[in-house]
């Protein structure tokens, strides 16, 4: 049995009430792999409040590559939006040792400084290897993250899955580049990287590289427009705190956008159907998912209808585990 | 030449030190004064760590450190106590100060001043070397950016008004104390020179014309192992490449001014607490390494003391330390002679491959950009870590062997170490007093004279004016160092360096130790439902980082989720950690002397957070009485530098959460 486990329905207000200790409670049961646990965690995730976390706040995803100054960069951005009362929840993402299984998660160093802010709460998370497996985490500990508090932060290294995983778990992505970035900028015109909605050029205190590295961004974005959103490059400085207000009004203009064409709401019912097709599938096989009607058709079964993303969740599985009778348990 | 002097002339023996200082300026006073009155040459100022660190002594943050390691010093009145009856301006004094390194140079200007000196007559050293503070030391305030120019105005104004002035001391001695290889050592400390000198050069302030001056005022400080030959080298090596980089790099003609002049303090690092009087062979030969060769010798030398490992040394533990220079000085012949290690076609082989290798890590670091950016990017603090790690991964395997350590272990009964009187207990009333005597000046000063000051100083920091004058006029107007230091943090922002534990795990130690270790944390990991997590936290204003990174990078290794977020952590930020983070154990590391007081705190701040349970264990340097009196409190293992075997710790670890969750335990690895 999970310690410090307690009702649903007042775990919830809890959360509602942006309690940091149930916050850290449930980020410890959803990371619970015990049956116990893991029944616990689905309650509470049926339970959090649809409007809440179809309708409300922010979930920004911030990556690029290791050592551009995402977790400074975080730390900035906190504080503005500290200084705007908003609560911040973060949940950063750091590699696995895959031999080990162990990890050094270092994000913190730069994002909790000074003396602790009751409006901030700073969880780190090991990639921990296994495919999906983080992915699993991520969405419903971001779900919870988003009950509690007005703007969740994800900080990954932007390579691979986890890439993919910030763009399907948040309403905004920034990806973070520094000076002399040629990587990413080939990644992105070579359609690797996902267009993300801001880019940062991080480290503008290195001046003219900075703002080269500002200019082959903007160059490259002018081909992959979308309809009604321009993707700012923009120049800041972690270090010493500039550009700051410019990105956080471009964020701040993102979510406007994403809210009043009623594309917030698309976007996760779309992320959340993207992460219950792939535990589906992981639990059940290919074979599983046609027979549930084929991937389109479980897609579906999240993003349309009412009922909160746990409960289609389990419903599905319900549905395998009884045709499957009970060879898969 | 060589062959013995003429006429019995012997050589002017190096200047002989003892680092010291504690509890207020009064009682280190006096201690000084003794000190001198043995025969010491020089003094050496230990500062506490709240005034390396830019805090008076009644912040939260200096709370349980005030006097503890050092002397407090706040205002020009404490410096005036430090040195009343000493007549500054003939003392020839080093400073170990760096961050704050103006604003102490400040004071003490200023305290000469009022003692009737001039700046001029003024001799002796500031360490000043912040760039090995983000890899050792700890004791850093600001960036690394500005803090160089802090760095180069001061560099400025003693190569102008102060001339018999060091005023930077280039560290390779810290770097060896985390860790660092010779190669290492060599490397690091010649790019920060050079980091150093390109800061004063490019900020304009002195003119082309007067960096040769500049160059002759640099003076380093360096480490001296147990692998005396090599080390011996690792001093020749030094001296022909500062020779080389000096003509080469900064066009200094003058072969005296390109003289590599240094003062060492010898390895404390493998001093050990198992059978510490061998300690006393150490350092009698660690010593001899950066004597012996007349063309390479130390200019000051300090040494520490038997016990080292134990906790502070008191009067009598200096003592012996100063004896055994006097000895080898004034007793031995040493000095009669040239240089005895001149044509040894040995010696200048190890020479030249430590200089090889001292080139190519150095042709490294110019490729990343300098030493700032490698610095600003973790790089030179992760080969630091690297070294370590694969240093104690030997001690650990027996491969380097170290006498009483993990050979030759039985011993007799030591009557040195008897008792807990074995070392120097700091008064808890000195904290207390201090605060009262800081709070009274404050009360005494002209707050119109203060405010000014404090005006002068923020505008110089940002318009780059030198910081120099504006920091002797706050001396005299009655600033605090908190004051001073605040200031500064408004303009310049704090700093938070790599931690330099994100290292490959190259080095593993016996290996089916560690896969057992694995399967241990796997198997905890699945019974508690969750992979294993620990928060590896550093409180209060301590600085010692080696022993907090080793558990971090180990625990890692043996499958634990880490969460470390370096020095300097208060109380809260560890317990809010805890709680965010979801640890299952909290490994405390405290060396400063002051863990009674932390624990306490930490322990009060984790209750409040409804974390009682939750398990802690602690390292550091922790005396057997403290260890019980915490265990009784609840701590649930105390390590100190005697526990070497790593992996039984590990192992140890996973058995208290084990538990604390109502699993029964492994037992030793
Ligand atoms: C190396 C060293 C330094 C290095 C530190 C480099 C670094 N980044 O760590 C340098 C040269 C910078 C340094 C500086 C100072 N030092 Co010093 N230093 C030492 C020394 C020689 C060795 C410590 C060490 O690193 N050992 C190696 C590591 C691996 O061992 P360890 O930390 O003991 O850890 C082991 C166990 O204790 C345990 N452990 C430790 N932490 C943890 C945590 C967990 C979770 C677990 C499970 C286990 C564990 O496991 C480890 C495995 O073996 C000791 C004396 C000694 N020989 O012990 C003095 C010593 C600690 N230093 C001392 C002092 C006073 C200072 C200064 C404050 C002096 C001054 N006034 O300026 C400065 C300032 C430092 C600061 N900012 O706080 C004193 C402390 C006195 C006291 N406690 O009363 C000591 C004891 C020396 C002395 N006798 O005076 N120091
Ligand atoms: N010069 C400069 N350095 C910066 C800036 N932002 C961050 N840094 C430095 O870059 C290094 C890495 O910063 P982090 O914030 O840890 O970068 P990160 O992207 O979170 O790194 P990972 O989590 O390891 O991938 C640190 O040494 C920072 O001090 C900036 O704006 N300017
Ligand atoms: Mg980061």
């Amino acid at each position: 049995m999970p310690a410090n486990a307690r009702p649903i329905g007042e775990w919830v207000s809890a959360l509602l009430s942006g309690e940091r200790r149930a916050v850290a409670d449930a980020l410890n049961v959803l990371d619970d792999r015990r049956p116990a646990a893991v029944a616990i965690a689905g309650k509470l995730l049926a339970a959090l409040p649809t409007e809440r976390i179809e309708h409300e706040g922010q979930i920004i995803g911030l990556t690029g590559p290791p050592g551009v100054g995402k977790s400074s960069l975080s730390a900035v951005l906190i504080a503005a939006w500290r200084t705007q009362g908003k609560r911040v929840g973060v949940l950063a993402v750091d590699p696995t040792s895959p031999l080990s299984g162990g990890a050094l998660l270092g994000d913190r160093l730069r994002m909790a400084q000074g003396a602790p802010d009751p409006g901030v709460f700073i969880r780190s998370l090991a990639g921990r290897g296994e495919i999906g497996g983080l992915a699993a985490l991520v969405l419903p500990m971001a779900r919870v993250m988003a009950t509690a508090f007005d703007v969740v932060l994800l900080e990954t290294i932007g390579v691979g899955q986890s890439e993919v995983d910030v763009a399907l778990h948040s309403d905004t992505t920034v990806l973070v580049v520094q000076p002399a970035s040629g990587d990413t900028l080939q990644f992105l015109k070579a359609g690797v990287t996902e267009i993300p909605a801001v880019v940062a050029v991080n480290k503008a205190d290195l001046g003219r590289p900075a703002r080269k590295a500002r200019d082959e961004m903007e160059a490259a974005l002018r081909y992959a427009p979308m309809a009604d959103w321009v993707v700012p490059v923009l120049l800041c400085s972690a270090l010493y705190k500039s550009g700051v207000d410019d990105l956080v009004a471009a964020l701040e203009r993102h979510r406007l956008l994403l809210s009043q064409t009623g594309r917030l709401r698309q976007r996760r019912r779309d992320g959340v159907a993207a992460w219950g097709l792939r535990r589906l599938r992981e639990e059940f096989g290919r074979h599983g998912v046609e027979i549930l009607g084929g991937a389109d058709s479980v897609l579906a079964r999240f993003t349309e209808g009412d009922a909160p993303f746990y409960d289609v969740l389990e419903a599905s599985r319900a549905e395998l585990l009884q045709r499957f009778g009970s060879r898969t348990i | 030449m060589t062959g013995q002097a003429k006429g019995g002339r012997r050589d002017r023996p190096w200047l002989m030190r003892t680092y010291s200082g504690h509890s207020s300026a009064k009682a280190s006073n006096e201690l000084y004064r003794k000190n001198l009155a043995k025969g010491q040459t020089g003094l050496s100022v230990a500062f506490d760590l709240p005034t390396q660190t830019g805090y008076d002594a009644d912040h939260p943050l200096a709370r349980g450190e005030v006097g503890r390691v050092g002397v407090p010093i706040c205002s020009i009145a404490d410096m005036e106590t430090l040195f009343e009856g000493i007549p500054i301006a003939q003392m020839n004094t080093s400073m170990t100060i760096n961050a704050t390194a103006p604003w102490l140079l400040a004071l003490y200007v200023a305290a000469a001043e009022r003692q009737g000196a001039t700046p001029a007559e003024l001799h002796g050293t500031t360490q000043n070397d912040i760039i090995k503070e983000y890899l050792s030391r700890g004791t850093y305030i600001f960036p690394p950016r500005p803090s160089l120019r802090l760095t180069s105005d001061m560099i400025a104004y003693t190569v102008r008004r102060i001339p018999k002035w060091n005023p930077i001391n280039v560290c390779s001695y810290h770097l060896q104390e985390a860790g660092a290889t010779p190669v290492q050592e060599l490397a690091y400390a010649l790019s920060t020179a050079i980091a150093v000198l390109d800061a004063v050069r490019d900020a304009g302030e002195v003119d082309a014309a007067e960096i040769p001056a500049v160059v002759a005022r640099i003076s380093f400080f360096v480490n001296a192992g147990i692998r005396f030959v090599e080390e011996c080298c690792k001093i020749r090596a030094f001296t022909e490449m500062w020779d080389a980089l000096t003509a080469e790099r900064y066009g200094v003609t003058d072969g005296k001014s390109r003289r590599f002049r240094y003062g060492v303090q010898v390895n404390s690092l493998g001093l050990t607490e198992q059978q510490p009087e061998n300690n006393v062979q150490r350092i009698v030969l660690e010593m001899l390494a950066v004597v012996l060769s007349k063309s390479a010798r130390a200019r000051a030398v300090q040494l520490p003391a038997w016990n080292e490992a134990l906790g502070l040394p008191r009067p009598w533990d200096q003592q012996w330390s100063l004896r055994i220079q006097q000895v080898m000085a004034f007793e031995t012949d040493l000095l009669e002679y040239g240089d005895i290690l001149d044509g040894s076609p040995v010696i200048a082989a190890k020479v030249d491959e430590l200089i090889a290798g001292a080139r190519a890590e150095m042709a490294r670091i110019e490729e990343l950009g300098g030493m700032v950016e490698a610095i600003e990017s973790g790089y030179v603090k992760r080969q630091l870590v690297a070294s370590h790690t694969a240093r104690l991964r030997a001690i650990e395997s027996g491969e380097q062997v170290i006498v009483g350590v993990n050979a030759f272990r039985e011993s007799e009964v030591s009557p040195l170490t008897t008792g807990s009187a074995s070392i120097l207990k700091v008064d808890g009333a000195a904290e207390r007093e201090q605060i009262e005597r800081l709070r009274g000046f404050r009360g005494r000063r002209n707050p119109d004279e203060v405010e000014l000051a404090l005006c002068g100083l923020v505008e110089a920091a940002k318009n780059g004016a030198n910081i120099m004058e504006p920091s002797i006029r706050c001396a005299h107007a009655g600033v605090t160092t908190g004051e001073w230091a605040e200031a500064l943090r408004d303009v310049f922002g704090d700093y938070r360096p790599a931690t330099g534990i994100d290292i490959g795990s190259h080095s593993l130690g016996d290996p089916a130790r560690i896969d057992e270790l694995r399967r241990r944390v796997r198997e905890t990991s699945n019974a508690v439902g969750r992979h294993l997590r620990l928060l590896v936290a550093k409180p209060g204003l301590d600085g010692h980082s080696n022993g907090a990174e080793q558990i971090a990078v180990k625990a890692r290794d043996a499958g634990f989720e880490v969460i470390y977020d370096g020095i300097r952590l208060t109380p809260a930020q560890i317990a809010v950690a805890a709680m965010e983070e979801g640890v299952h154990l909290l490994g405390l590391s405290v060396l400063s002397g002051s863990h009674l007081g932390l624990v306490e705190s930490v322990l009060a701040e984790l209750r409040e957070r409804g974390l009682g349970a939750l398990p802690i264990v602690l390292g550091g340097i922790i005396p057997d009485d403290d260890a019980d009196e915490l265990r009784a409190r609840g701590v649930a293992a105390v390590y100190t530098p005697k526990d070497v075997d790593m992996n039984r710790m590990i192992g140890e670890m996973v058995d208290i959460i084990r538990e604390t969750s109502g699993l029964a335990p492994f037992g030793r690895v």
